[in-house]
């Protein structure tokens, strides 16, 4: 969200709000159709399967989220920079042609469409398997609507780059989180028992996020053991 | 057909990701999950086991690449 929110400001400031926020707006629809349409659909498979199939997912998408955050923590991996991609997209629009159709500047729209839709998708994967698997989709509608609200208002305050977001950090929770539930979800659908039921879900997320931790210290030891080699090769 | 192995690349990307690895490791640990529970023998160990033994090896490739 705040990859989108830093393309719609970049289109805002040099190309104009209309276009750009027309832009965004539209592809919020898009994602709200796409949320609307699976949705319902989901609710006709049996919940042990949704579980298994959704977990499964949710654990490979998780676990993608969580290894890009451990490589980023440990310096194996660029840190998002979102001042610099706000001064790439900033200087890529202003040096774009001005195409008006209908009015409408469709550099901009395009380019803040495409930037909420294909970041939006990340949140409504994330709201259809946590909103399908527990069987309540409005609340995880809700607590996404929740967080698009705050992350609207803070660019708001912010009125420009939003590199103070500590990005990493977030995703590295979030990483953790989607594992964790991935890991809970596809085992109960494949058939397990979880000792103590939801309490296993704290026990879970202490496992991933000591290993992750563990990994992390692992990865800086083995980059900082590797500097000297590298400067006299 | 160019936009429907578009539209496969874009999904895969967008869950699978870098390492096909790891979704590979998920399903097989799933699988001994569903046989080890079938069995009525205690089976919560294997998915949170897997799950670290695949992330450790997928960092671990990621490491040595640079």
């Amino acid at each position: 969200m705040v990859e989108a929110l830093t393309i719609v400001l970049a289109m805002g400031v040099t190309r104009g709000w209309r276009a750009a926020l027309t832009g965004a707006v539209a592809a919020t629809f898009a994602l709200a159709a796409i949320i609307a349409a699976l949705g319902p659909a989901l609710v006709v498979i049996p919940i042990e399967v949704l579980r298994l199939v959704v977990g499964a997912l949710l654990l490979v998408f998780g676990l993608q989220w969580l290894r890009k955050a451990i490589l980023r923590a440990s310096g194996y991996k660029a840190l998002h920079d979102e001042d610099e991609i706000y001064r790439r997209e900033a200087a890529e629009a202003a040096a774009a042609g001005t195409q008006l159709r209908g009015g409408t500047d469709w550099y901009a729209f395009t380019v803040a469409f495409k930037g909420v839709l294909l970041e939006g998708l990340e949140v409504v994967f994330i709201v259809i398997t946590f909103g399908s698997a527990q069987g309540h989709l409005a609340v995880a509608v809700a607590g996404a609507a929740a967080a698009l609200v705050l992350v609207v208002v803070a660019g708001v305050l912010a009125r420009g780059p939003l590199e103070r977001v500590p990005e990493n950090t977030i995703k590295f929770a979030v990483g953790l989180l989607l594992t964790t539930f991935g890991c809970f979800w596809s085992a109960e659908g494949a058939g397990v028992d979880w000792p103590g039921n939801e309490l296993s879900l704290l026990a879970l997320l202490a496992f991933l996020a000591g290993c992750s931790w563990l990994a992390v210290r692992a990865l800086r030891r083995r980059r900082v053991s590797l500097r000297p080699a590298e400067a006299s090769a | 057909m160019r936009y429907v192995r578009a539209f496969g690349r874009f999904w895969w990307e967008f869950i699978v990701g870098d390492d096909w690895r790891i979704a590979v490791g998920v399903v097989i640990a799933l699988a001994a999950c569903a046989a080890v529970a079938a069995t009525g023998a205690p089976a919560w160990w294997i998915v949170p086991l897997a799950v670290a033994a695949l992330l450790f090896a997928s960092l671990r490739r990621a490491a040595r690449q640079g």
